[in-house]
Order: C-alpha cells, then structure tokens, then sequence
C-alpha cells in the first residue's frame, strides 16, 4: 500500500467523526425516550422528533461517506497527479479576493468592526459577572432584545439555504451567481441566533442541561434539534458545491492556504465521475433542506404560540414566521450582494438582473408579509377577547404604536413602492427597498416579543421595557461580528461559485434547445 | 406472485395495525402527562395541598407578604428595583379597581403561586427544572434551572420571578435566615413552594411519632400568620377539612378559570 498524504487521514478523521456524531443524535433520542418513559413522563415527543431527525442525520453521513469514498479515496490510474485546473482570465476578478493581499479600506473597515466586537465582548464579560440585572429587563417583560434577535437572525438565515434550493430545484438558471452569498449568510447568522438565546440566558454554563436532562415536549427542545439539524444541514450545503472551487483554489495558492485547500477539496480532479456524484448529492441535500429550513422557523414560532399567552396563541404563527423569515432573509441577500458588487468589482457576476429578479420575490413576500399581519391583526380585533385587545391596542395606538405603523411603513408601503416603480429594476431600488425590509422585520420580531409580556392577563403589573446598553452593545457585537465573519469568507473562498457560473455558460444553449424540443409542440 | 401480494397485504396490515395501536398508547400516556408532571399515581391517603382565601376576611393588611418573605428568604429589594419591577415577592397583593369615580370599589387579592392541577409553566420546561410533584405542590429545581424563563411567560398568573442578580442583604440581617430554605443564586427561576420545608419537618415529626400526616400538621408561612385568618390551608383530599369543605363554597372562584389550568388556590367572592 503507497503511504498516503497527511489530509487523507484528517479527512477520515472528519468522515468518521461525522458518522459517529450521526449516530450519536440517534443514539440520545433514544436515551431520552427512554428516560422520559422512566419519569413517567410522555415519550412519545422523544420518538417522533427523533424519528424525523434521526435519518435526516443518516442521509447526511451517507452524503459524508459518498464524498469520502467517491472522492477523496477514488483511484486514479497509476497515481498519476491529475492536470492543475485553470482559471480563464474572465474569472480572475472572482479569485482575486482570495488571492490577492486585502485593500488598505478593507483592514479599516475590519478594524472598525473588530472594535465593536471587542466592546460587545467586554459587555457580555460584564453580563456574565453580574448577572442579567444589566439589562432593561423586568417583571412581567422576561424577554427582550436577545429573544427578538433570536427570532430576527434565525429569520434572516433563511435567506440563504431555502432561497438557494428552491432556485436549484426549479432550475432558475440566474441563481448560479449568487447562491454561495446566500448560503453563507445561513451559516454564519444561524450560529448568532443560536448565540443570542445563550446570551439570554440567567446560567449559560448550564446550557448543556437541555441536552443531559432535556425534556423533549418543551418547545425549547424542538428549536435546539432543528437548530442544530439545520445548521449542519446548510454547512453541509455550502460546502458541497464549494468542493470545485477549492480545487481551483488549490492549483493556485500558496503556503498554508494550499494545505488548507488541498485538505478541504477532497483530491477533487474535476473529472465526469466525480461531478456525477457531487451533483446528486447537492440534489439530494437541496430537496432535503427546504422542509428542515421551513421547521426551523416554524418552531420558533412555536416556542411563542405554544404558551397561552395573549397574541402569541395563534395557529397562524408558524407560516407566518416562515413568511418573515425569508422576506427578511430575500432582504439580507440583496444588502449583502450589493456590498460584495460593489467592493470586489463583481458588476460582471451580479448583474441588474439578479437584483431584480431577488427584488420580484421580495415583492412577492412583502405581499405575502401584509397579507398574514391583516388575518392575525383582523382575526384578534374581531374576536375582542379583552386581554387580546389590550395587547392589541398596545400595538395599534398605545406605547408601541410609533414601532407599530413604522414596521407597516418599512415592511410594506416602502418596499412596495419602491419594488413596483421603474426603480425596483435597478440596484440601488433593490438595496433601498431591502434596508427597510430589515429594519421592518425586526420592529416586528420586537413587536411580537415585548407587547405581549407587558400586558399580562392579570392587572397588577403592566411593564415597559427599554433595552440597556449592554443589551445594545451585544447587538452591534452580533452584526459586525457577522460581517467581519462573512469578509472573511470572502477572503478565503470565491463568493461567487466560478464552476457553476462556467456549468451554467456552456450548457445554456444546449438547455435552450432541450427546453424548445421538451416543452412545445413540434 | 398471488401468494407474495397477499402476504405482503397481511404483513401490511400487521404491521400498520400494531403500529397505530403503539401511536394509540402512545398518545394516550402523552395526554395524560401533557403537563409533564411525572406519572400521579394516586395512592389512598394521598395528599393534595390546596388553599382557600377568604376575600370577605382578608383586610389586605400584607402580613402574609413580610411572613412569605422573611420564611422563605427573599430579597429585600431596593427602592430602585422595586421602580423597575425586579423585587422577588412569592406571595403578593393585586390590587384591581371596579368602577369609576365618584364610587370607585379598590380590590385586594393576596396571589401566591396558584399550584396548577394542569400548571402550563412545568409544560414548557426544557430541563425539568420545574415539575408538580405527586402531592400537587409545582416545585422548581433552583440547580437545574438554565435561567430562559420561559416557564415565567407561560404562567398566566405571572406568578415566577427571576433573580435578575446575586440577592443582597444588609449586615444586620445576615443572622436572621431562615436555615431550612436555601438562598437562591443570580441567574434562577424561583416561586411559591407552600412553605414544603414546613412539610417536609411536618412529615418527619409524624413519622418520628408513627402516625400519619393529618390536616392541620402543616401550613405555610402566609396562612400562619394571617391574623383575620382568611387563609385557610389544607389537604383537598380530606373531604371534610376546611380547606376542601371551603372550596366547594357557593362563593369559591378561581382566577382565570377559562383557561383550564385548575388552581389549588381558591378565592372566596367579597359579599357585594
């Protein structure tokens, strides 16, 4: 047996590192099952969600272990090394983030981001030490700014996953410029969203109990499995189509990024067999994040909706959720692809049409978003019920209604305008529109968490509730922490995937012509 | 080929049959414990503590709130605190007003934890750090609790509090603890437990005399000290005792009724 390179082993190590952690999700849905059963308590939660997320976990170790033996251990003929693969000169502009040393602006605007974070971490240190009494939370408002980020981040996540499966799967051939933005935005928010829940914690070094005592009828339960489902999910499914890239990559760095990319690509060599392989996987994983990226919002939703709390109780919770969700996710998309346009000269990749063609289905949900606020809002006010209407009106015309009618201005009357004018066609239309589509939907996160608690059912403590600093601190920290993550990404990989873009250039004719022949009489 | 199909049909019909009687039994268990209380397996003799306040007697005097609080070592609370809304008070008075000037009629309700036959906060716990136990007392684990307070939301009586901060006493009252309840560290959901140390001691002096626990052994700090004595404490299982001869009163209420959560606090309605 020929001595094998060092990133062989490591990325054995990784494949089977990820079937065990597969195995383990199993394995503890069973022991939780078990253990509820012992308590007396229902087991029934435990076997259902572990009966929907143990395979999902096992179709992703599958997709691993076809990576692993397809690529990575694939023979080739004589161990002849395969021919460097090329870069056309149209492409370099794609390559030359990665390659190329970082701009002067470039390492002010991370340094600039970098001191935020800093303050951000210094305001966490400070939490930690005294506890939540540091921000402006009280009796009765219990949640506050880090729920609605939760909600808002995990919103903004969908921008990504869902958007770019969908396009893949029906085929969208202008999405092939812009998925890897998307994808990554899912990536990196979701760990934010997840984060912030932390940070809303009373003992975060007791996080891990949801997973040694966790009881799965709680809809905390339901949200940390789809999470943590969802997050592995979409790392899976950013990295798959990244494989090619790295491989180009690889052929051309220098140093420790060859290592890296040498590790990371897999010995891709880019031949039919290969290509056969990852393109069933990356369609097996598109089909395969929709209905987990729709559930992860969805429970969120639950986490409000479960509770008989006024406002919160409502069936339309969840689809609404999901409405927001990738509105504000559509929004996030357009924001980030007009900063990557604009700052790594991409005008040729990210062309007007792909702002609009976003700009349409932002239209879409914006409609969408008014459309599910007038049946919760209508269905609540007809019904009267006197704690709803409190709630209601607390909205409607008392304390939040400035918050109220801004989130209808920014969520609705704006983008609508803007989308519809002769200006939805244009970039900076686009860019406008989605800015307030972010403000908006996180007037409205905030709108949903706080009202509600400052209304309780019983009248002997209505609150108010305005965020601390700390609380502020943590939210910038959270942003440009995101984005100095997101930079980074750029740095390290292409943002726009060049093979698919190439794929999507040479097969275009021939998929004209396959549509002329398949879809009209002849 | 006939002969695969039809057991393939049977083999089918098994397995689906089997199946959704599993799911049946299944579901069956869940509705019973749909509040997450672990299994009441209701032994004879079993106790259900339960409390009854009479609005007629009660003065709103606020002894019950200073006996809850020092029995149970809570925070003292600064006057800033008490501004935002964080002092920790398991018992307290809710005040409601009827009516408009010039006859307006102020209300005084004494709120402990109203102990929940179906509580929704033990519901929503993702660690089971809050449960009711076999004898209906809906407990909190102070060192299990994650401190996400969505036990807290769920309570439609807003009757849990968070120590938003490592409590604080002054100097002089250091000596004045009461030993058998333990302080509870920042960071952790905290709530009205019916005194169950006084419980707990009630049940060791009967055993240590080797009797059963009765009526009338045991009551909490509020109850003790109510000097109108308008809160009568005691088991509901006991049919004559006063607690459960009291909450069949003609004028006995719950708060929020509608919502199903079935308190072991009963109010008695103020005549006119």
């Amino acid at each position: 047996m020929r001595p094998r390179p060092w990133t062989f082993y490591v990325q054995l190590a990784g494949f089977a590192g990820f079937c065990s952690f597969a195995v383990a999700v199993n394995c503890w849905f069973v022991w939780r099952a078990v253990e509820l059963h012992r308590l007396g308590d229902a087991w029934l939660p435990a076997l259902a969600l572990g009966s929907l997320i143990g395979p999902i976990f096992l179709i992703f170790s599958w997709i691993i272990s076809r990576l692993f033996f397809k690529i990575a251990l694939r023979k080739t003929e004589s161990g002849r090394i395969p021919v460097p693969l090329k870069i056309s000169p149209m492409e370099e502009v794609l390559v030359a983030p990665v390659l190329d040393p970082p701009t002067g602006g470039f390492l002010a605007t991370m340094a600039a981001l970098a001191c935020v974070s800093l303050w951000a971490l210094c305001a966490w240190c400070y939490q930690l030490y005294r506890g939540l009494t540091v921000t402006g939370l009280a009796n009765p408002v219990f949640w506050g700014f880090y729920i609605t980020n939760f909600v808002f981040f995990i919103g903004i996540s969908h921008a990504g996953t869902l958007i770019s499966a969908i396009l893949r799967i029906v085929q969208a051939e202008w999405r092939r410029s812009i998925t890897r933005s998307a994808e990554v935005i899912t990536v990196l928010v979701l760990v934010f969203g997840a984060g912030n829940i932390i940070l809303d914690l009373g003992r975060p070094e007791r996080a891990l109990n949801v997973f040694f005592s966790g009881r799965l009828q709680s809809p905390l339960l339901w949200d940390v499995c789809s999470i943590t489902t969802y997050l592995t999910g979409s790392t899976l499914y950013l990295y798959l189509p990244l494989i090619p890239d790295i491989a180009l990559l690889r052929d051309r760095a220098q140093g420790w990024r060859k290592a890296l990319y040498e590790l990371l690509s897999l010995g891709w060599s880019g031949s039919h067999e290969e290509r056969e392989v990852l393109e069933q996987c990356i369609a097996i994983m598109a089909i395969l994040v929709i209905p987990i990226a729709i559930s992860v919002h969805t429970v969120v939703s639950y986490v409000f909706s479960m509770t008989i709390q006024p406002m919160w109780h409502s069936t339309i919770f969840g689809p609404y959720f999901v409405v927001g969700a990738i509105f504000s996710g559509i929004a996030a998309l357009i924001i980030a692809m007009a900063i990557l346009r604009k700052g790594y000269h991409l005008e040729n990749y990210l062309r007007p049409i792909h702002f609009e063609n976003l700009g349409k289905l932002l239209l879409a949900m914006s409609c969408l978003w008014l459309y599910f606020t007038f049946c919760e809002y209508l269905t609540t006010w007809y019904g009267g019920e006197p704690s709803e209407m409190a709630v209601f009106f607390s909205k409607f015309s008392g304390r939040y209604a400035s918050g109220f009618w801004l989130m209808a201005v920014t969520c609705f009357v704006i983008p609508f305008g803007v989308l519809v004018s002769p200006l939805g066609k244009t970039v900076r239309g686009t860019v406008i529109a989605s800015a307030t589509v972010c403000v908006g939907m996180w007037l409205e996160r905030l709108l949903i968490v706080v009202p509600t608690l400052a209304r309780p059912r019983l009248s002997y403590g209505t609150g108010s509730y305005a965020p601390s600093w700390v609380e502020i601190s943590l939210f910038a920290g959270c942003i440009s922490t995101f984005i100095m993550l997101y930079a980074l990404f750029t740095r390290m990989f292409p943002i726009v995937s060049i093979w698919e873009v190439r794929e999507g250039k040479e097969q275009g004719a021939q998929g004209v012509w396959e549509r002329i022949r398949g879809c009209f009489p002849s | 080929m006939e002969s695969l199909n039809l057991s393939r049909k049977g083999f089918l019909r098994t397995s689906v049959g089997s199946l959704a009687a599993l799911l049946l039994a299944g579901a069956g268990k869940a509705r019973a414990h749909a509040s997450g209380d672990p299994g009441p397996k209701k032994r004879p003799g079993q106790h259900r503590w339960g409390m009854v306040i009479d609005l007629d007697k009660c003065t709103g005097c606020g002894a019950c709130v200073v006996a809850c609080s020092a029995e149970n070592n809570q925070m003292l609370g600064s006057a800033q605190e008490a501004a935002m809304g964080r002092v920790i008070r398991w018992l307290k008075i809710l005040p409601s007003q009827e009516g408009e000037y010039p006859e307006p009629k102020q209300r005084l309700l004494p709120m402990p934890c109203q102990h929940c036959e179906h509580p929704p906060c033990t519901k929503v716990c993702p660690v089971y750090a809050t449960f009711k136990n076999e004898e209906g007392i809906v407990g909190q684990v102070y060192a299990r609790c994650i401190g996400c307070r969505y036990c807290v939301q769920a309570c439609p009586y807003t009757c849990k509090f968070f120590n938003w901060e490592t409590p604080v006493w002054p100097e002089e009252m250091q000596g004045s603890f009461n030993p058998d309840v333990s302080i509870r560290p920042k960071g952790v959901v905290e709530k009205c437990l019916f005194c169950h140390h006084r419980l707990q001691r009630a049940k060791e002096e009967a055993a240590a005399e080797g009797r059963p626990l009765r009526d009338g052994d045991y009551q909490p700090a509020c109850a003790d000290v109510c000097p109108a004595k308008a809160i009568v404490f005691g088991d509901l299982n006991d049919r004559d005792g006063d607690a459960a001869r009291l909450s069949r009163d003609s004028r006995a209420f719950h708060l929020l009724e509608e919502l199903g959560t079935e308190p072991k606090v009963t109010y008695l309605k103020e005549s006119a």
